[in-house]
């Protein structure tokens, strides 16, 4: 199936220029606090991706319906439903990496990307344009989570999903997991280093100084 | 030195534009400049010259630092040869102590250096000077004892995310050196505190072989009374390193286990008194680190529960980094608060908070680092209100003037 140029902007423009974390800044604050392992990175971006997409189709397809004074509830309401329903799955799954995530799973409900997209696209736009404004926008969030978890991993606990990457004859040598790169500040650092990058890299994107 | 000029003067035109080596401009006038006073005056504007540049005024810090470096690493030498059990000729400790800190020196030097080179270079701007002190401060704060990769990672974080980042030399918000070692401190815990770090156990490049005695202890004073549990300060005695009791006078001279800098409280007033004398350093905020930190240990030791609590002020100035952050790290120009009413401010928040932290928080025995990095934050705010209520105390006095 070939993507007409309008789709892609909307499917591949998160992943890039718009990206919801490194160009809007949003999200930041879950991005720091489920990044200190790879694999609640990835649960997490896979979570978001699903919810910020489901949520998408159902309210554009209840666009038209939906008055405009209580739009906000009817927003909360769908995707608290999906956000349980990711939860339960998780519990009955993956109950170790449910744990680690803890209360962030309950608020992906309060992500602003969530209801950014709600907002911004689904109210204006159709259930397929929705969709994969959903996906790209998890996606983009998700990339991002998943560079910063793998780096945190493997330089504070020298580890990657679990399993050991750093070889043993580098601790004998005398080195140490770094354990700055498990508290949050470090996730701060990284997502500047990544946004520190990618304006190097798209001239466009750099704020007019003065 | 006329030929060191003539030759300068000789492989200039490679550097200048045009020339073959004309991308590393940056790193020779950084040599020039370093080396000579430069002859060049402005060609537009007002300007006023001074001999006082910044870079003399690095110089000047760098020879406030020397007498606390030299007892230092005398007392590096000396905590070395008392952990294995033998006497040693003063040259002999000393020169311990010298080839123990000269890697530390250097690493922090090269890699910090390296990094100013190549962003200047990068950035076609004149190299900063910043770093000569920055660089000789790091070595002093860590224990001798830190691997060298470790101060070379944590002299490369902090020179491109509390400098560079910000704009490079006199743009920082937070100390270079001390976020090194803030650095250091959450990374690698095990290397920064604790007991077995401040003190030199084994040899040096060979020199000063031998076996920890019995009943040794590498704790500083400041970690013993943190961990004590005798409820008052009588009943708490300080040892040394072989179980000794310590004197006040060995805390003042600076004969105890601790980082290089902050050992003697002698030689940072010393110190004090170059960067006083010179108009380099501030009197006022150096007085009023003090005052602070002296209200808020006598308000603890009106309700001590422990030992700590019930320390007099006058060994919190003597123990850990109290009077090196006052004197050195509190009186960085560029951190600090720029106002005269402000610096009393900033300097007493910086007492105040160092107390609370060692007081109230065992996990931190050393509060000054982290004291001086928060009141950092706090000198652009605690600048702004100051200059606002000389605006308005200004156009009150205008406007009564004005009717009378």
């Amino acid at each position: 199936m070939a993507l007409s140029n309008q789709t892609k902007a909307v499917l591949l423009g998160p992943l890039n220029k718009n990206n919801p974390v490194i160009v809007q800044v949003l999200g930041i604050c879950s991005a720091l606090a489920v990044t200190s392992k790879l694999e609640p990175s990835l649960v997490m971006a896979v979570a978001v991706t699903l919810v910020t997409a489901f949520g998408n189709v159902i309210i554009s397809l209840l666009r038209k319906t939906i008055p405009t004074r209580i739009r906000i509830i009817v927003q909360l309401v769908v995707v608290a439903a999906l956000v349980t329903i990711v939860s339960e799955v998780l519990k009955a799954f993956a109950y170790d990496v449910n744990k680690q995530l803890s209360v962030f799973v309950g608020l992906i409900v309060t992500n602003c990307i969530l209801m950014g997209r709600l907002e911004a696209f689904a109210l204006g736009n159709g259930p397929w344009p929705s969709f994969l404004d959903g996906i790209g926008n998890g996606l983009g969030y998700g990339w991002i989570l998943v560079v910063v978890g793998f780096f945190r991993e493997l330089l504070g606990s020298g580890e990657l999903l679990g399993y050991k990457v750093i070889p043993q004859f580098m601790y004998d040598a005398g080195y140490e997991n770094n354990g700055l790169m498990m508290l949050a500040p470090m996730a701060l650092i990284l997502v500047a280093v990544i946004i520190w990058v990618h304006r190097a890299r798209n001239k466009d994107l750099q704020e007019e100084t003065n | 030195m006329k030929a060191l000029k003539n030759y300068l003067d000789k492989i200039k035109p490679n550097f200048e534009e045009g020339g073959k080596l004309h991308w590393l401009y940056s790193t020779y006038d950084a040599f020039e400049t370093f080396l000579f006073v430069p002859n060049t005056t402005s060609r537009t504007g007002v300007h006023i010259h001074d001999a006082r540049d910044s870079k003399r005024t690095m110089i000047i810090v760098i020879l406030a630092l020397v007498p606390a470096l030299l007892v230092g690493m005398y007392n590096v030498g000396l905590q070395h040869y008392m952990a294995i059990g033998q006497e040693m000729s003063l040259l002999n400790t000393f020169l311990y102590g010298l080839i123990a800190m000269l890697p530390l020196i250097v690493v922090s030097y090269v890699v910090g250096l390296g990094i100013e080179f190549a962003m200047a270079q990068v950035k076609k701007e004149e190299v900063a000077e910043g770093f000569l002190v920055s660089g000789m401060l790091i070595p002093m704060i860590v224990p001798i004892d830190t691997p060298l990769w470790m101060v070379a990672v944590a002299t490369a974080f902090s020179v491109i995310f509390a400098k560079e980042v910000f704009g490079g030399t006199g743009y920082n918000i937070f100390n270079v050196a001390l976020i090194a070692r803030a650095f250091l401190f959450f990374s690698y815990p095990t290397k920064m505190s604790g007991d077995q770090v401040w003190v030199r156990t084994a040899d040096t490049f060979g020199m000063g072989k031998g076996t920890v005695i019995d009943g040794y202890s590498g704790a500083t004073p400041l970690g013993q009374i943190a961990t004590t549990d005798a409820g008052s300060f009588s009943e708490f005695t300080f040892h040394g390193i072989t179980g000794n009791p310590l004197s006040i006078s060995d805390m003042f001279f600076g004969f105890i286990p601790g980082s290089v800098g902050e050992v003697s409280t002698f030689a940072i007033l010393l110190g004090a008194l170059i960067l006083i004398a010179t108009g380099v350093g501030s009197w006022k905020t150096m007085l009023s680190v003090f005052v602070g930190g002296a209200v808020g240990v006598l308000l603890v030791n009106s309700f001590a529960q422990n030992a700590m609590m019930d320390m007099p002020f006058y060994y919190h100035f003597l123990l850990g980094g109290f009077a090196f952050g006052a004197v050195f790290m509190a009186t960085d120009p560029v951190t600090s608060a720029r106002t005269e009413k402000g610096k009393w401010i900033f300097g007493f928040l910086i007492g105040l908070v160092a107390v609370a932290i060692r007081v109230f928080n065992p996990g931190y025995p050393e509060g000054m680092m982290l004291a001086i990095l928060l009141i950092n934050a706090f000198a652009p705010l605690i600048d702004f209100y100051v200059i606002d209520a000389n605006i308005k105390r200004r156009a009150k006095r205008a406007t009564a003037s004005l009717k009378g």
